[in-house]
């Protein structure tokens, strides 16, 4: 990571929105060595409160921003795809991790379905050099099962005494129960949870979209919502035997909600998330009818999108965008607290793995980039309160799995994110960072725009910086404000 | 400091935005042009205008200009990707960053006639398409009033009625001119129409060729076991070398859904499905529909039962947008495991275009129910692989539920034709019996299906008149 600026760093100007301290207001935060030294929001002299901890002998750094700028905790992603190793053609985890600074993302866990599978301390280590100087945190999630391949447990102990901070067997859902009872149980002293991809992969086949009319109508191969509920079922009655902590990833049917929500209720250690493609878009994208909760809310903003073409192999992805009734259930989830996080699965992929048949293509999106402008569209239309947005994008994430993040405390990291939500921006796939293009929202113009990532209190992101992206180190920008 | 931007286009060549100018054309990747620099650009390829009637930073490209561009890769046209050396004439709008050939300028300049007279393309592929608010306003009210002339074939659900209506009384002219030995026709001379077969298929090829030779094409077939895709080119790959030798009619079966879409937005000129995945297979719909009507006289209002394994159906899906289009009510009949789920929603939500009709389709698993008061009976072809597929018990146990036999069909009424899209299983769905029975109209289907092709590529690909151009 970055060098550590010398001298302290007063942000000013701009609301501060701290879900994790319930802070939302104008506000000043003060960093001293790449540590939150003093924050303040919501009061009069709050900005006072944080001058006063200035320090004496070296006066800070003053950059002022504008009002209606807003200041949040760096997002913590519990779910991304960095593909290194053995698919540097997709992602590496410097372009990935390039790709989540432009997002405002300072933490993301990485899933194990790399080549070789992070099922040993090497690969751990092997992702911690590489992430040395990338422009985020990459925190390694570990396979459960050796491989991936659904058999003999991983070395789950010496994996979390190397930094795994979660095991899943992502991609590769875990099909046999007695596995899972084992997985569960015996990670369960470690206190990192088992995240499944909840999928019956007997049930969904050969499925390549969600089971329903358009599947139909297209005349492809659908799977069903029950192929999700069932796995989860059978997770949560495992989760009951061995008291175990479980995170569910992705969730995308209204099935899958009903059933956190019954198991947080019955005190269960459950968690979940679900992602912005979920929350946002159904499976009539795959026909090119761009329907649904981003469609609504951009036709609300006078940003209304364009017919998209049919048999879009960007719109294909496991589990399946599904239908307007599933999203709003996901939303109720989103807002009441069953789901904890929005967490991007971003999967990057090449333009050969998605020029190709429907039936051929890869599945994933491409979703770092783009996730904030896109949930964003809910803010601005009443349906999402930012506070709740940011809190399931920081806090809440980082509170599910303990990770140290999420949170502009004092003492806490100065990872931090800084966006204006009213800006409008057009979707343009030559600006990624990511080596990944596939997304359904390309071309698309969102509402709400990440200006400024820093983390430990260097800005390793920058919307003025000339792409492609090469963050100097601290850069002595500003007594602009002064 | 907060800015609002709103959506805004600029024409790559002038700079002069949307409100300036009347009409601005979208090419790929975010490049427009108005229609003053089409205008302009298209006079001086006429020698109508020197140079100076060019915006300031756009210029005709000559010899002495380099053969990069500002970022150092070779020319290419902005809005159709052809090199400079496919075309006849390039220009060069500012910093040398943005570029568009003399075929591109014909086009827009049609696009913009076309509007004047009304006129507007609604299916258009590759190349330029006219992007503003108007344009759309305009797209909607031509669906409504004269059916526009499509560039593929690839299925019928946004077909409107008027569409079809033309289309099935211009193979009444083709079945005339196949039945005079010897005829042919000019329309399609010196265009080469390639059958790009995934799967097997004897009919159908055949069909589009016997269709594509009547009207003066020259055709190739390329089938997935002799061709390169069995070294592992893509589909694109294949269309795209196609294309370079010369192929502007592509005729293309697939066992994935979608792949004629794909090779759709990959090429210029015409492609028509001959059938994808479970998707579709347009040619067969309306070839059915024209048998139905030459027995049935006009459909509308009529009880249409489609028996057999739906689910996995192309035929079943493209008839289905075709027959209530035209007015029909479909019933689907089969093992509930060989239905296609939410079919009944997805019909009722999905009105005809252009009409505004509801669909009238229904599911009834029970085939006694179904063929009563019957005016019309589809057989589908059962796969014997569904039985291992864990779909059915047996094949003797689908025989005795759903077969269709003389006695099943005196359900129906009297007159009721019984179709079949082949190849059949005698024996299986279908009863021997029944296939020779006068009221098989199998063979007919067959003869028919060459007149719809003829129909459907002239009016696609040809001059639309079966005359030459």
């Amino acid at each position: 990571m970055a060098q550590m600026n010398e001298q302290p760093i007063l942000l000013r100007g701009m609301r501060i929105i701290d879900p994790s301290q319930q802070l939302d207001g104008p506000g000043a935060l003060l960093i001293v060595d790449g540590r939150v030294a003093a924050i303040g929001a919501e009061s009069v002299s709050a900005e006072d409160t944080v001058h006063a901890a200035i320090p004496a002998e070296t006066p800070p750094l003053v950059q002022s921003l504008p009002a209606s700028w807003v200041l949040a905790p760096g997002f913590v992603d519990l779910h991304t795809h960095l593909r290194e190793p053995g698919f540097e053609a997709k992602e590496t985890i410097q372009t990935g991790a390039r790709a989540a600074a432009r997002g405002g993302f300072t933490t993301i866990c990485c899933m194990p379905n790399t080549q070789p599978v992070i099922d040993s301390r090497a690969v751990i280590e092997l992702i911690a050099q590489a992430a040395r100087e990338a422009p985020a945190r990459v925190r390694p999630i570990a396979a459960i099962s050796k491989g991936e391949s659904g058999h003999e447990l991983s070395e789950m102990v010496e994996l979390a005494a190397a930094g795994a901070v979660a095991f899943s067997d992502d991609g590769r859902p875990v099909q046999s129960s007695k596995l899972m009872h084992s997985a569960l149980a015996y990670a369960a002293p470690l206190g990192l949870p088992v995240v499944e991809h909840c999928q019956d992969e007997e049930l969904v086949g050969a499925g390549v979209m969600h089971e329903g009319p358009t599947a139909t109508m297209l005349g492809l191969k659908g799977w069903p919502a029950a192929g999700e509920d069932i796995m989860l079922a059978r997770d949560l009655a495992l989760v009951r035997l061995t008291g175990a902590k479980y995170h569910a990833a992705h969730l995308s049917t209204a099935g899958a909600v009903e059933l956190v929500r019954a198991a947080k209720r019955e005190g269960l250690p459950v968690t979940a998330e679900v992602t912005p493609h979920h929350l946002l878009l159904t499976d009539a994208w795959v026909a090119g009818q761009r329907t649904g909760p981003l469609a609504e809310a951009l036709a609300q903003l006078e940003l209304p999108l364009s017919q998209g073409a049919r048999y879009d192999t960007n719109t294909k992805v496991n589990p399946p965008l599904r239908e307007a009734s599933d999203c709003l259930a996901l939303l109720n989830g989103l807002l009441d607290g069953t789901i904890d996080a929005i967490a991007t699965d971003h999967a990057p992929h090449t333009w050969v793995d998605k020029a190709c048949e429907f039936d051929d293509a890869a599945f994933g999106i491409s979703g770092l980039e783009t996730a904030l402008a896109a949930l964003l569209a809910l803010v601005h239309v009443g349906a999402l309160p930012l506070p709740t947005l940011i809190a399931a994008l920081t806090d809440r994430p980082a509170h599910a799995w303990n990770l140290e993040a999420g949170t502009l405390k004092p003492g806490a990291l100065a990872d931090l994110v800084i966006f204006d939500p009213d800006e409008t921006w057009t979707v343009d796939l030559d600006q990624f960072a990511s080596l990944g293009h596939n997304t359904p929202l390309a071309g698309v113009t969102l509402r709400g725009r990440v200006r400024q990532t820093w983390l430990s209190g260097n800005k390793v992101y920058d919307a003025d910086w000339p792409p492609p992206l090469t963050p100097p180190l601290c850069a002595g920008e500003g007594n602009e404000g002064k | 400091m907060t800015q609002r931007q709103h959506r805004h286009y600029t024409c790559s060549f002038c700079g002069k935005d949307q409100d300036e100018v009347e009409r601005l054309i979208a090419g790929p990747r975010s490049v427009y042009i108005c229609n003053e620099c089409i205008r302009a650009c298209s006079a001086v390829l006429a020698d109508e205008a020197s140079a100076l009637a060019l915006p300031a930073h756009t210029h005709l490209l000559t010899a002495d200009d380099p053969d990069k561009d500002a970022a150092g890769k070779p020319i290419r046209c902005s809005f159709c990707d052809k090199r400079r050396n496919q075309a006849e004439a390039m220009f060069a709008g500012p910093e040398n960053a943005v570029y568009i050939c003399d075929q591109c300028i014909d086009l827009c300049e049609g696009i913009l006639a076309e509007e004047q007279s009304a006129h507007i393309h609604v299916n258009t592929g590759p190349g330029p398409r006219v992007s503003t608010a108007t344009a759309k306003q305009a797209a909607k009210q031509a669906t409504t009033t004269v059916p526009a002339r499509r560039q593929h074939l690839l299925d019928l659900d946004d077909w409107t009625p008027d569409e079809i209506r033309a289309l099935l009384e211009h193979a009444t002219y083709m079945l005339r001119v196949l039945a005079e030995p010897g005829m042919k026709l000019d329309t399609l001379r010196g265009q080469v129409l390639v059958n790009l077969f995934y799967e097997n298929s004897t009919r159908t090829r055949v069909s589009f060729e016997l269709a594509a030779r009547k009207l003066g094409a020259d055709v190739t077939n390329v089938t997935a076991s002799a061709s390169s895709v069995t070294k592992g080119e893509s589909l694109i790959d294949t269309a795209r070398t196609l294309q370079a030798l010369g192929a502007s009619i592509f005729v293309v079966r697939h066992s994935s859904s979608g792949a004629p879409d794909l090779i759709a937005r990959t090429i210029h000129g015409h492609v028509l499905n001959a059938g994808d995945g479970w998707h579709a297979h347009p040619s067969q719909a309306l070839l059915d529909l024209f048998t139905l009507e030459t027995r049935l006289g006009p459909i509308s209002g009529k009880r249409i039962v489609i028996l057999g394994d739906i689910l996995h159906s192309r035929v079943t899906r493209s008839n289905i947008w075709s027959l209530t289009a035209m007015g029909a009510e479909v019933v689907l009949c089969g093992p509930p495991t060989l239905l296609p789920p939410a079919a009944a929603t997805l019909y009722a939500q999905t009105p005809v275009p252009g009409s505004g009709a509801t669909r009238h389709v229904s599911v009834e698993p029970q085939i006694e129910r179904a063929l009563e008061g019957a005016d019309a009976v589809m057989v589908l072809r059962l796969q014997k692989e569904r039985q291992q597929a864990g779909l059915l018990p047996s094949l003797r146990e689908y025989t005795a539920a759903y077969g269709l036999t003389l006695a099943r069909l005196a359900l129906a009424n009297p007159e009721a034709p019984v179709l079949h899209p082949g190849p059949m299983n005698e024996g299986i769905e279908i009863d021997p019996a029944v296939v020779q029975h006068e009221r098989a109209v199998i063979v007919e289907q067959v003869t028919n299906g060459v007149a719809i092709r003829m129909a459907a590529l002239d009016l696609l690909a040809g001059t639309g008149t079966g005359r030459g151009a």
